[in-house]
């Protein structure tokens, strides 16, 4: 592996793979803060040159974070198709870029390399890819998945109904609940954050969302996000729910302070396969973004980009339902503005479909970040030309119960419109039967009116 | 030993000071006061974030308006709002700009000297430069240069158990709304029980582990910063009060109790003044702070 290259008349030289890794990253500030960023665009451009050379099977035989070490590592290599990664290891990083964009590969011959290809080479791909190349290699793939319903499917737009409340009042949970569904967003989950992770609040929300969905036969999913040992705990004690869910990091240490194992994640699948009130087989929902890892001081020395990439490569062994990126909640040190949320978002996205995972993406902002609402439209609607399987659904995009915004039940009725994509087949239906849908899944006149569900 | 009814009386005499100079009318930056004067002002536009949110139904002949109005009280989120096609009706993203403005401008803005000056605190700053260093800097935010830790000893001196004071964090409006009133108010509740406190300071770019700095520069026993939180659409004023007892960097941030939510819609700021007088006791009394102080 030759990690040295001449540019502009200059010597490049780079200590290791994972200095290479985190010096091709476009910039971030997260990088910068943990001096590991390229001093200069030349420096950055001259990463890009080496990483471009270097081979998935480099990739593969130096691994950022030894197996032995780190648990994360361990799935990556555990979980990885030898018989399929055997074909491809010779590819170099600039070889793998220019056959996934190439017009004769189509999506289903990515997916069929898909689980040959390890998390740190998707990651190593991305970055050499600009924000088209990201869209363009997206768009061929579709992961479709299901829950108790299918999203995910060419031609569809799914949403997570996000009705979160600050005190997690039912009534008020309803209330926004309803004010989404009359928008058409609730077909990939309804899904609410609790403030208290208490086994008898998370029963409680959980068991309103599934009367509701039981009341109107609406088809879909119900899911609350409290810790996953919590969820199991409910479930224990009679809750109803379709999945279960757990933020992850790609590093051992950062998942010991998310209280996360791969044992953990094992017993959390056979709990909701064996409890669960939807027939899967995908049944689990988890979260993550770049930064999170650094946030608890828990980065290991590996670049943020890369280090979400290998969230993807242990979330795979799971078969997710569901996949939700949040790069943009933390903060300016991870990411500084709407440019480098844009372009992370789009990195996640492509990275995760790349490696088989159903993204759905929240392009979100925080009040201390140099992001306005332009920024996150603009990272939405190229997301949804990628093709993301869904988004996320806020009343005017204002969360407040986690005081951030993120996409709106707004958002959701004009990208479909915009895109010509309809939501989930079964949920068509449903809207279609309200009368809150038209046949090509635009918003009827009635639409927008949480009452007609009091 | 003060009495609880000792304490409330020199809140009260605090309030009615402030109420006679002026100071509890002021509004901070960001929130000029242009709300609807009284009587009508003509030729000026009502404050739109003056408006009821919780009131407002846009949607036309809604199936059934009852409960529209009750759900609406359920939650403060955006509800009821209606649509343009599939985008907010203008009201509705004139609100949110509103909002969002208000927020940013809080994060974006500097205290100003104006206001340092004015309430008479010598200032002093971190290791960051700038605004933009601070907020993607968090650990510049907790460490002084030495000359700045310097001119900080030598204010504060060597005979104070408490060290008090102000660091901007992430919100300007919620410093200048709420930081003055709460410092005076639990000075005053100290200062009763015989609890002498240094002279209060500001700190320019501080993050909450400044008072981490600060404790080791000083040698304090108990440390109180008043520091303005990240907002959020609904209030840019919120404050918190970190205290901690004995602290130094990187200090488990289990280790300081945390008074949150100071704002005038939350815990108005001479309450939490003196709710921190009677922390501030307790934690020199039982030589521990967070977790460890059994409340």
């Amino acid at each position: 592996m030759i990690l040295k290259t001449k540019l502009a008349g200059q010597v490049y030289a780079f200590k290791n793979l994972t200095d290479v890794m985190a010096k091709a990253n476009d910039e971030k500030s997260g990088d910068v803060l943990l001096d590991r960023a390229a001093k200069t665009v030349t420096e950055r451009t001259a990463a890009k040159i080496v990483l471009s050379r270097v081979t998935l099977a480099d990739i593969y035989e130096n691994p950022l974070l030894a197996p032995e070490k780190d648990e994360v590592s361990r799935v990556l290599k555990e979980d990885l198709s030898q018989g399929i990664y055997a074909k491809i290891k010779s590819w170099t990083v600039g070889e793998l870029r220019d056959w996934l964009l190439k017009n004769e590969t189509r999506g289903e011959d990515i997916v069929r390399v898909s689980r040959g290809i390890e998390a740190e080479a998707a990651a190593a791909v991305t970055k050499l890819m600009t924000a088209m190349d990201l869209v363009t290699a997206a768009s061929k793939i579709s992961v479709p998945t299901t829950c108790a319903t299918t999203i995910g499917l060419p031609g569809t737009l799914s949403y997570r109904n996000q009705p979160n409340h600050p005190a997690d009042d039912l009534e008020g949970i309803k209330a926004s609940l309803c004010e989404g569904l009359s928008y058409g967003s609730g077909d990939a989950v309804l899904g609410v954050n609790p403030v208290e992770d208490t086994v008898d609040n998370t029963l409680a929300i959980m068991n309103m969302l599934h009367d509701f969905m039981d009341k109107w036969e609406l088809p879909t999913q119900n899911c609350v996000l409290a810790h996953v040992t919590t969820q199991m705990k409910a479930v224990e004690k009679g809750a109803r729910v379709c999945c279960l869910f757990q933020s992850l990091a790609g590093t051992q240490p950062a998942n010991d302070g998310f209280g996360v194992t791969a044992a953990i994640l094992d017993e959390a699948y056979d709990c909701i396969h064996r409890f669960g009130t939807a027939p899967g087989p995908n049944l689990l929902y988890f979260e993550t973004g770049q930064g999170s890892e650094q946030s608890i001081d828990a980065d290991c020395g590996v670049d943020l980009m890369t280090l979400e990439a290998r969230c993807y490569g242990l979330a795979r062994k799971y078969r997710p339902f569901m996949l939700n990126n949040v790069s943009g909640f933390i903060g300016p040190e991870t990411l500084y503005d709407g440019r480098q949320i844009i372009r992370a978002s789009l990195e996640d996205h492509f990275m995760g479909k790349l490696l088989g995972i159903p993204m759905g993406m929240a392009p979100c902002y925080t009040n201390h970040t140099k992001i306005n609402q332009d920024d996150q439209e603009m990272a939405t609607m190229l997301l949804a030309m990628a093709g993301a399987n869904y988004f996320m659904g806020v009343p005017v995009g204002d969360d407040v119960m986690l005081a951030y915004q993120d996409t709106s039940f707004h958002d959701d009725a004009g990208l479909r419109e915009l895109l010509g994509r309809t939501p989930a087949p079964e949920f068509f239906a449903w809207m279609r039967k309200l009368d809150l849908m038209d046949e090509r899944g635009r918003l009827t006149a009635r639409a927008g009116d949480a009452s007609i569900f009091y | 030993m003060v009495s609880e009814t000792d304490i409330k009386q020199y809140v009260a005499q605090i309030l009615s000071e402030m109420a006679a100079s002026g100071s509890l009318a002021q509004p901070g930056p960001g929130r000029p006061a242009t709300g609807p004067a009284p009587g009508g002002d003509e030729g000026v536009w009502p404050d739109i974030l003056e408006e009821d949110l919780s009131l407002e139904i846009n949607v036309p002949n809604p199936h059934n308006p009852e409960a529209l109005r009750a759900i609406k009280k359920a939650t403060p989120a955006r509800i009821g709002v209606w649509r343009a096609g599939n985008r907010y009706l203008t009201k509705t993203l004139l609100r949110f700009r509103a909002d969002h403005a208000v927020a940013m401008d809080a994060v974006f803005t500097d205290v100003s000297d104006e206001w340092v000056a004015g309430n008479k605190l010598p200032k002093f700053k971190t290791k960051c430069e700038n605004k933009d260093v601070y907020l993607t800097r968090p650990d510049l935010g907790r460490r002084f240069d030495p000359e700045e830790a310097a001119k900080i000893k030598a204010l504060v001196g060597s005979q104070n158990k408490v060290v008090v004071f102000i660091a901007d964090g992430l919100s300007t409006t919620a410093v200048t709304a709420n930081a003055m009133d709460t410092l005076k108010s639990m000075t005053a509740g100290l200062a009763a029980s015989g609890i002498k406190t240094s002279p209060p300071f500001f700190v320019q770019y501080g993050r909450v582990g400044s008072e981490d700095s600060v404790s080791e520069i000083t040698g304090a026993e108990v440390v109180v910063c008043l520091i303005g939180e990240r907002p959020g659409l609904v209030t840019s004023e919120s404050m918190s009060a970190y205290c901690c007892y004995k602290a130094y960097l990187d200090i488990p941030e289990a280790k300081r109790t945390v008074v949150s939510n100071i704002h005038r819609g939350g815990t108005p700021s001479v309450e939490a003044g003196s709710y921190l007088a009677d922390l501030v006791r307790m934690m020199l009394e039982k030589k521990a702070s967070g977790l460890d102080l059994k409340l």
